[in-house]
C-alpha cells in the first residue's frame, strides 16, 4: 500500500520502537504531525524551545541507551536545536533528529524558514541525510538509526522537505541495513589484547582509566570482573562516574582537572596506564608533556581516530570495550601468570597514604549552606540511587565530586560541550524514560535560567524531578577563574535581579521551596523526594564564594594539583593563561 | 611531510564538503584536490595533497576513514606510485623571437600549444608538480598570463589497485 512520506516516518519510528519523539511544530512538518495525531503509539513531547527537546532526548538516550529521538521544524526550528545536537555529538549520545525543510523546490532559494541544515549541522552530527524522494525515505531512517546506535554512537540528522512528506511511496522497512560505506570494527586484535594483558600483569604501579565509552558500550560489569580480577586502582572521567561502582574500595574517584588527590597522582605516578572508552580529553590529561611520564600505555576505543590522537600509546586496540574487557578477564582468569602482589601492596600503601589527605574535605559551617553538603544530602536522601542530572560549572563538579555514582547511566551531564541549560530537559528525558527511579537535576541559578521554560512541558508530561538550585548569586566556575586569574575582577558574573524561584516554580504549577540554612538542607530534601508525583523546586541558597578544589589550574600537571581552603593561592603560567 | 591520499567517496551531494569540512575543522592542510566520477557513476575518486607529521597525517586518514561518505583510501606515498598534475598556462607571445622560445621550451617539457592568437599561446602540460613548477621557472619574468592547475591525481604502481 503506498503511503504518504509523512505517514511513512511515523511508521518507521513505531518500527524502531521509539517511545518517545521529542518536537516542535511547524510548517515544514506539518504533514508529519498531521500523521503523528492520527497514531498513539509514539508518544509526542510538545517541549516550550527546540534546544530542550534535543537535550530532553539525549537524557531519554543516557538513561536508558536507546537512541532519542528529536522532531523540528526547518530554518529556526533546526538552528535551535543545533546547540544540542553537539551536545551529543560530543558526549557520542545516539540521536536520531528529523527537520522539516521547504518543498525541494524551493531549496537554494531563500523560501520562508529555509536554512542549510545539512550544512549547518555537518560538523555536528555523525552523520546527516538530505531525502530528496519519498521512496528513499524509509531506507534513510533505517539508516540513521543504524548509523547513530552502532559503532561510536552520535546524532544523525534526517532533513525532509515538505513535499517528500505528502509525495506517496510502498512502505517497505528495511529489516537489516548494509553500507559498504561504514562498517564499525567491532572486536579487538587478540594479539594486541594479549600484549595488553601481558603489559598489565607486569605492572609495578597499574591504573585503569576508564570513560564514557565503557558506559555507551554496556560494559560496566566486564570492568568490574576485571578490576576485581586484578585488585588494580581504578579512576573515571566525568563521563564514565558510575562505571565502576564509586564506593566501592579499589574506586579512586574522579581524575582530572576537579579530580581527588589520590588519582591524579596515581596518574601521574603509573607505570601502567589501561584507558578504556576514555579520549584523553584536556580537562583530563591536563599538560600533555607532564602527564603520565613514566606510563607504559594501552587504549581500548571502538573508534580508531581517538586512539592516539592527544597522547601516543603503546598498545592501541581498536573494538568494542565489552569484548575486549572480556577478553582481558579471561585471559587474566586462564593465565598463569598473576599480578604482582607484592608491588600491588606497596603501590595501594602508597595510594592510602595520598587518600589520607582528603583532597575532597570541606569546612562545614552552621550559617552558610554549603554547595557540597547540600550534594551529600542529596546522595544520602536518595541512598544513591536517584539518576542525577546537572548543568554546567561549580555545582556540575559537586555532582560529580560528591554523589558516589554505583552504577552506570545515573550520571548525566554536557561532559565534552559543556552545554549549560542541559541539565532541566535533560532530567526530564530521563525521568520519562526511567519513570520508576528519583530524578534530581542538579543546577545553578545561571544554567537553570537558560532552560527554565521546560518547566511548563514537565507539567504537561507529569515528569516530576527534584531541581537542586546551588544558588550563589553568581556564575560560579566563571568567577572562581576570575578570582584566580584576574584578580578578583568579577566582570559579568555576578547575577543580579534574580526571580524569586519559589514563586516561579508555583506559578508552573509546581512546588518550590527556599532553603537558607545549612540545619533545613536535609529536611527540604526530605520533603520535596516524598512528593512523588510532583516537581519540586529546591532554591538553596549558598556560600557566594566556595571554590570547586581541588584544582589543576590550565597547563598544570597531574602532580600540581591546588588543594583546598577558601585562601589557597592558585595561579597559572602565561601558557596557561592561553588554554580554556 | 607531503602525503598524496587516495578517496573512493559515495558520489552524493554534499560529501565532497564533509571531505572540505573536516579539514577546515580540525585545521589539517589541503595543497590541492582534485574529483572526478569514476567508471563505478556511484563513486567518486578524490586525490588530494596535504602536509603535516607523521602523527597529524594518521589523526587525517583515521578522521577521513570515520566520515560515512568515505568508502576507501589510501594513502600513495606510502609506495610506489605515480603522480600528475595538468597546467594549461597561457603566456606572451607577440614578438617572433618569443614565440619560438615559448615552443622550445614547450617541446623541452614535452607540453603542447593547444591555443594560438596573435598576441600569445596557451600551453597544456601535464607532469609531477616539480616538473610544472620548472617550466614556470624556465619562463622569462612577466610572460606569464594565466596559469590553471588540476591538483594531483595519483595512481598506485604495479599490481595493487584502490577498489571496492
Amino acid at each position: 500500500m503506498e503511503l504518504t512520506g509523512a505517514e511513512i516516518t511515523v511508521r518507521c519510528l513505531q518500527e524502531e520502537g521509539v517511545e518517545f519523539l521529542f518536537g516542535y511544530p511547524g510548517g515544514a512538518v506539518l504533514h508529519i504531525y498531521d500523521a503523528i495525531f492520527q497514531q498513539d503509539s509514539v508518544l509526542h513531547v510538545l517541549v516550550r524551545h527546540e534546544q530542550a527537546a534535543t537535550h530532553a532526548a539525549d537524557g531519554y538516550a543516557r538513561a536508558t541507551g536507546k537512541p532519542g529521538v528529536v522532531l523540528v521544524t526547518s530554518g529556526p526550528g533546526l538552528t535551535n536545536a543545533v546547540t544540542g545536537i553537539a551536545t551529543a555529538y560530543m558526549d557520542s549520545i545516539p540521536m536520531v533528529i528529523l527537520s522539516g525543510q521547504v518543498p525541494t523546490k524551493l531549496i537554494g532559494n531563500d523560501a520562508f524558514q529555509e536554512v542549510d541544515s545539512v550544512g549547518i549541522t555537518r560538523p555536528c552530527v555523525k552523520h546527516n541525510f538530505l531525502v530528496k524522494s519519498t521512496e528513499d525515505l524509509a531506507e534513510t531512517i533505517k539508516k540513521a538509526f543504524y548509523i547513530a546506535s552502532t559503532g561510536r554512537p552520535g546524532p544523525v540528522l534526517v532533513d525532509i522537505p515538505k513535499d517528500v512528506t505528502v509525495n506517496t511511496a510502498e512502505f517497505v522497512y528495511p529489516k537489516k541495513i548494509k553500507m559498504r560505506s561504514y562498517n564499525p570494527t567491532l572486536k579487538g586484535h587478540t594479539g594486541q589484547i594479549k600484549k595488553a594483558v601481558d603489559l598489565m600483569l607486569g605492572a609495578k604501579r597499574p591504573m585503569m582509566y576508564t570513560g564514557g565509552g565503557v558506559i555507551l558500550g554496556g560494559a560496566s560489569q566486564e570492568l568490574v570482573t576485571l578490576c576485581k580480577a586484578l585488585g588494580y586502582p581504578v579512576t573515571n572521567t566525568l563521563m564514565g562516574l558510575g562505571a565502576y561502582p564509586a564506593t566501592d574500595a579499589q574506586f579512586v574517584g574522579m581524575l582530572g582537572m576537579h579530580g581527588t588527590y589520590e588519582a591524579n597522582m596515581a596518574m601521574h605516578n603509573t607505570d601502567v596506564l589501561v584507558a578504556i572508552g576514555a579520549r584523553f580529553d584536556d580537562r583530563v590529561t591536563g599538560d600533555l608533556q607532564k602527564f603520565c611520564p613514566v606510563a607504559k600505555i594501552v587504549q581500548v576505543d571502538i573508534d580508531p581516530s581517538s586512539i592516539a590522537k592527544n597522547v601516543k600509546v603503546d598498545v592501541p586496540i581498536v573494538g568494542d570495550v565489552k569484548g575486549v574487557l572480556n577478553s582481558m578477564a579471561e585471559m587474566v582468569k586462564d593465565g598463569d601468570r598473576k599480578p604482582d602482589a607484592d608491588a600491588l601492596a606497596a603501590w595501594w600503601a602508597q595510594i592510602d597514604e595520598w587518600r589520607k589527605i582528603d583532597s575532597l574535605g570541606f569546612t562545614a559551617s552552621d550559617t552558610l549552606i554549603k554547595p557540597q553538603y547540600v550534594v551529600q544530602k542529596l546522595y544520602e536522601v536518595t541512598e544513591g540511587k536517584a539518576i542525577v542530572t546537572s548543568d554546567v560549572g561549580q555545582h556540575q563538579m559537586w555532582a560529580a565530586q560528591y554523589y558516589h555514582f554505583d552504577q552506570p547511566r545515573r550520571w548525566i551531564n554536557s561532559g565534552g560541550l559543556g552545554t549549560m541549560g542541559f541539565g532541566l530537559p535533560a532530567a526530564m528525558g530521563a525521568k520519562l524514560g526511567c519513570p520508576d527511579l528519583d530524578v534530581a537535576c542538579v543546577t545553578g541559578e545561571g544554567s537553570i535560567q537558560m532552560m527554565l521554560q521546560e518547566l511548563s512541558t514537565m507539567l504537561q508530561y507529569q515528569t516530576p524531578v527534584k531541581v537542586v538550585n546551588l544558588n550563589n548569586k553568581y556564575l560560579g566556575m566563571v568567577r572562581q577563574w576570575q578570582e584566580f586569574f584576574y584578580q578578583k575582577r568579577y566582570s559579568m558574573s555576578y547575577m543580579d535581579a534574580l526571580p524569586d524561584f519559589v514563586k516561579l516554580a508555583e506559578s508552573y504549577g509546581h512546588v518550590g521551596m527556599l532553603i537558607d540554612k545549612p540545619g533545613d538542607v536535609e529536611g527540604a530534601l526530605r520533603e520535596a523526594f516524598g512528593l512523588k508525583d510532583r516537581t519540586v523546586f529546591l532554591d538553596f541558597l549558598t556560600d557566594p564564594e566556595e571554590n570547586v578544589f581541588p584544582m589543576i589550574p590550565s597547563g598544570g600537571g597531574h602532580n600540581e594539583m591546588i588543594l583546598g581552603g577558601r585562601d589557597a593561592m592558585v595561579s597559572t603560567s602565561e601558557e596557561g593563561m592561553v588554554l580554556v | 611531510m607531503r602525503h598524496i591520499i587516495s578517496i573512493l567517496l559515495e558520489n552524493e551531494p554534499g560529501a565532497l564538503s564533509r571531505v572540505a569540512g573536516l579539514f577546515s575543522a580540525r585545521g589539517y592542510n589541503i595543497e590541492s584536490l582534485a574529483v572526478a566520477p569514476t567508471e563505478d557513476e556511484s563513486l567518486s575518486r578524490l586525490t588530494l595533497v596535504t602536509t603535516g607529521t607523521e602523527d597529524i597525517v594518521e589523526q587525517i586518514i583515521k578522521q577521513l576513514n570515520k566520515l560515512i561518505d568515505v568508502v576507501k583510501l589510501v594513502d600513495l606515498t606510502e609506495g610506489a606510485h605515480i603522480e600528475r598534475e595538468l597546467m594549461l598556462a597561457k603566456i606572451r607571445a607577440n614578438a617572433a623571437e618569443k614565440r619560438s622560445e615559448v615552443m622550445r621550451l614547450a617541446e623541452i617539457f614535452r607540453g603542447r600549444i593547444i591555443d594560438v592568437t596573435d598576441s600569445n599561446y596557451t600551453v597544456e602540460l601535464t607532469g609531477t608538480g616539480h616538473k610544472l613548477d620548472a617550466f614556470l621557472q624556465s619562463l622569462e619574468p612577466g610572460d606569464l598570463l594565466e596559469v590553471v592547475r588540476s591538483g594531483v591525481s595519483g595512481i598506485a604502481r604495479g599490481q595493487k589497485g584502490l577498489r571496492v
